[in-house]
């Protein structure tokens, strides 16, 4: 990609401050190393919610003597149960990382040479406000994009909804679970949400298809799992990889990849035509179902065989098993689902799988959440947008209810429906979370102006006009959390400690280009405790209790139909639609189908990717706790393969996939563990930042290899796992 | 008085390494050191395949090869719980234990003495468990008092089946595995 070479990665952070220094001898990954606890030490216990991913788990920070020492769970808190997975417990190197940005940066364009100038606060929030003012004269403020991830974007946000643009994105739709949303609310009238309402602790038989929970670390989730698996619930997996899951799963199912839609479909036809599904259910809550029962009719267990790889026995087997243990079975919905372009309706085939076993509302399967009733700031109302959103013109995704990252990227290309000009980026690295890193760079050189909100130097912040440190989560109060979970709570973040340099919180950095956007009547708050006591006070709670206590939980209500929950569902027919005529007015399937999926050519493997469980996405990598955990990915490979290609476990390849993109330099892991006709990488390596010296040039980057992505017709997700890769040896991997 | 020792629900465990990461932020052990780690075991051919998934560390072995071979006398079996600890101070950084444990638990320090698990004893004075046991999950550990019949860790023995590691060594370990 000669287009790397214009703007080049900078070394940004090198230079602005020197590294930590070591203790005196002990080599340390805490910037200033203090040894192992003594008598007499001064502890202090600060309550506040975990950021290393987004399940916003409640955690009690320890410092010592004033120094920063360890980070646990609360025992209050439902998400975490008084227990952080390992990245929340190594949050404490978020803190340390010794590569983190420190002061504001602006990019001096110098006719190709890059060049950065340290700034301050004021003068890098002046250039910004005075460009996106000219942006909004010239071309309407429609014309700024926002993308975001998690809870931390909320001000910002709110920042950009007061300047007047609709185009409000983050990739945790299009990129991740959005598929799965709108299966299920096609089909029970509401989605999964986050964290999901899954009763995986009480399912007697849990179903994962893909899915490897334990090495994602969904906190809650996993902590269920291993209930479920303790109280001896059967587990089923089907998966290409044989995952840590699949190790204390009843039932492997060794599945072709790309054709779990047709596994879907041959369980759906056992269960129905077995006589195994819950009449009662049906007969009570279904729309459509005769018609469904006939589109399946053909999809059977001997049909799917030669597609899935798998017996007809074991299709047929564990379809008992799910219905010997109904509705106490969850055929899990997964997260990370934008797997082939279908998988809006590859969802609802999960979502219709759940329908038969009457799962949902039940324990054990799907339950519903409940939220502990915080009120909104009062805001003033927001400028109407002069114009809808780009990201999906003349609604050309029917089902998609959240905006579209690859929708506005497009758009920045094309310049239609209007022009995008400018980006401003929230803890988000796109050239590592969107498919096909050359449509990206080509959609930022297009741009006038790009702002990177990071706390370390990452790829996308190598690109931006602006760059601005943020203050890692343990420096900083956040809005507050209140999401739906099994109790209802409300949960703080507060700072621990202070930043060690320029680093500032988002509150505070979306409340100063507010006002220098002549904004100032959207933020009536001066300091974020006013906005927390505001939003507090409605509710009966103060921020005082929830600074001392981290969170507060609210009385159990019903959660599932055995506890006195009403099923309702929200969908046109006031039923669970197993019939959709949403779909069919629109000129989709009504009942999911099966399409076969392009396959390797010969010499080539499925690129399929996942998580580890000390690393999330591309933004943990630097943190020199995890970094130590885990310092560089492998590529899976079968055992059997590697022999036949004359390689060997630990050797170094290059991926290069079917458009001649090759990867950097990464080692083999010769395992019996996986199929013989695919490869599989953990996300997130591969960086190329100079600036993330703990990790650039380790491992390699499955979002490099993904050039090509299907995308779902339903609701605009972009399916990733299309893409093939052939192995080149001899890749000499660089010390 | 006590004999500490722990019990480890492999079924449960999904081997995250928190345990490895609570130990690093508790003991503040230094970078590219770590007194417990995650073993994955593997057996058989795709897609018919077992898996343990195993945290491992110094096994407290109630016959420490560490504890004879020691010069110096540093290498040690506290009275407290059995737990077998190195005093710092005495250590002379011979590493003849760290030759002599069969299962590889010990390194040298860069301060210079061995150094390994300690079951986290200044914790479990305190009267709480280790932090890798406190921290984990999958509450797949378990840490308590191998001569009490009455403890969770002796009631766990005597229901479930379990195995320890390198039974053959003689050393006679205490931390055993549930499968
Ligand atoms: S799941 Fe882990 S990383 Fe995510 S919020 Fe909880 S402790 Fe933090």
């Amino acid at each position: 990609m000669a287009i790397l070479s214009r703007r080049r990665f900078l070394k940004i952070g090198a230079g602005a401050g020197a590294a930590a220094t070591l203790g005196s001898r002990a080599p340390s990954w805490a910037g200033d190393f203090f040894g192992p606890a003594r008598p007499g030490d001064r502890l202090e216990r600060v309550p506040t919610y975990c950021d290393l991913c987004f399940w916003k788990c409640a955690a009690i920070a320890t410092t010592r003597n004033g120094r920063l020492w360890k980070i646990e769970g609360n025992p209050e808190d439902p998400l975490s149960r008084g227990r952080l997975c390992p990245r929340g417990t190594g949050g404490v190197g978020a803190y340390y990382d010794t590569d983190r940005l420190r002061t504001p940066l602006v990019r001096r364009r110098n006719r190709g040479e890059d060049e950065w100038v340290e700034v301050t606060w004021d003068e890098a929030l002046g250039e910004i406000a005075g460009r996106l003012q000219r942006l909004k004269a010239e071309h309407g403020p429609e014309a700024l994009a926002f993308f975001s991830h998690g809870i931390g974007g909320n001000f910002l946000k709110h920042t950009f909804k007061a300047f007047g643009t609709p185009n409000l994105v983050a990739p945790s739709y299009a990129q991740c679970r959005g598929p799965r949303d709108v299966g299920f609310q096609l089909t029970f009238g509401e989605d999964v949400a986050t964290p999901e309402r899954t009763d995986i602790a009480n399912a007697r038989c849990l179903v994962l298809l893909g899915s490897h929970l334990g090495e994602n670390m969904h906190n809650s989730q996993v902590q269920e799992f291993a209930d479920a698996v303790g109280a001896g619930a059967s587990v089923i997996v089907a998966d290409p990889r044989f995952s840590v899951a699949a190790g204390k799963a009843k039932h492997y199912l060794p599945i072709k990849p790309g054709t779990d839609l047709a596994l879907l479909l041959a369980w759906m036809n056992v269960l129905v035509g077995e006589g195994l599904y819950d009449r009662e259910f049906v007969a009570a809550h279904g729309h459509g179902f005769e018609a469904f029962a006939a589109a399946i009719a053909p999809w059977t267990p001997e049909w799917a065989f030669p597609v899935t790889g798998l017996e007809p026995a074991a299709i047929r087997e564990t379809a008992r098993e799910m219905a010997r243990h109904r509705p106490a079975t969850l055929v899990h919905p997964g997260r990370h689902v934008t797997w082939y372009g279908d998988d809006a309706q590859r969802s609802r085939a999960i979502a219709l799988v759940n329908a038969l076993l009457g799962s949902w509302g039940r324990r054990g399967g799907f339950f519903f959440p409940a939220s502990f009733e915080v009120p909104k700031y009062p805001y003033p109302p927001y400028p109407h947008a002069g114009r809808p959103p780009v990201d999906n013109p003349d609604g050309r995704y029917p089902f998609a209810d959240l905006g579209l990252t690859n929708g506005i990227r497009e758009a920045t290309l094309s310049g239609r429906p209007y022009p995008i000009k400018a980006w401003f980026v929230y803890a988000t690295n796109l050239l590592q979370a969107l498919p096909n890193q050359e449509e990206t760079l080509r959609a930022i050189q297009a741009l006038d102006l790009m702002v990177v909100v990071d706390v370390v130097p990452s790829e996308i912040a190598g690109w931006a006009d602006v760059v601005l440190p943020e203050s890692v989560y343990l420096e900083r109060y956040d809005d507050l959390n209140t999401e739906a979970f099994r109790e209802p709570f409300v949960s703080l973040r507060q700072p621990v400690v202070e930043s060690p340099d320029d680093q500032r919180p988002n509150w505070w950095i979306a409340r100063e280009l507010a006002l220098r956007l002549g904004l100032e009547a959207w933020y009536p708050w001066r300091t974020v405790e006013e906005y927390l006591e505001a939003r507090l006070a409605p509710a009966g709670l103060s921020l005082a209790e929830l600074k001392r206590r981290g969170v507060v939980v609210g009385p159990h209500r019903p959660i599932t139909v055995e506890e006195g929950h009403a099923l309702e569902f929200p969908t046109p027919s006031g039923k669970v639609e197993f019939w959709s005529n949403q779909l069919a007015e629109h000129g989709f399937d009504p009942v999911p189908r099966y399409t076969p999926h392009p396959e390797p050519p010969p010499g080539y493997f499925r690129l399929l990717f996942g998580r580890a469980p000390v690393h999330t996405f591309s933004r943990t990598q630097t943190n020199p706790l995890l970094a130590e955990a885990m310092p560089e990915n492998e590529v899976w490979i079968n055992a059997d393969v590697v022999r036949r290609s004359g390689l060997a476990n630990g050797d170094a390849v290059r991926l290069v996939n079917q458009d001649g993109v090759e990867s950097a330099p990464i080692r083999i892991k010769a395992t019996e563990r996986i199929r013989t006709d695919c490869v599989y990488l953990v996300h997130g390596f591969g960086h190329t930042a100079k600036g993330l010296r703990r990790t650039v040039g380790r491992g390699a980057s499955d979002a490099q290899l993904i050039t090509r992505y299907a995308v779902d017709p339903l609701m605009g997700g972009t399916g990733m796992n299309v893409n093939f890769v052939t192995l080149r040896a001899g890749a000499g991997k660089e010390a | 008085m006590a004999r500490f020792g722990m019990v480890i629900d492999t079924a449960r465990c999904v081997g995250c390494m928190d345990c490895v990461i609570a130990c690093k932020t508790e003991n503040q052990v230094p970078e590219g050191f770590h007194r417990d780690w995650i073993t994955t075991e593997v057996s058989g051919r795709f897609p018919t395949l077992s898996m343990e998934i195993r945290t491992e560390r110094c096994n407290h072995c109630d016959e420490p090869p560490c504890v004879t071979c020691c010069p110096t006398g540093a290498s040690h079996v506290e009275e407290f719980g059995r737990i077998v600890l190195v005093n710092h101070e005495q250590c002379i950084g011979c590493k003849a234990c760290l030759a002599s444990c069969p299962y590889d638990a010990r390194f040298v320090h860069p301060d210079g003495y061995a150094d390994k698990c300690t079951f986290c004893i200044h914790r479990v004075e305190a009267g709480q468990d280790p932090a890798c046991v406190a921290v984990c999950p999958t509450r797949c550990m378990h840490f308590g008092d191998l001569d009490d019949p009455q403890s969770e860790v002796s009631r766990l023995l005597q229901s479930r089946r379990h195995h320890a590691l390198l039974p053959e060594a003689g050393t006679r370990p205490r931390i055993f595995y549930l499968s």
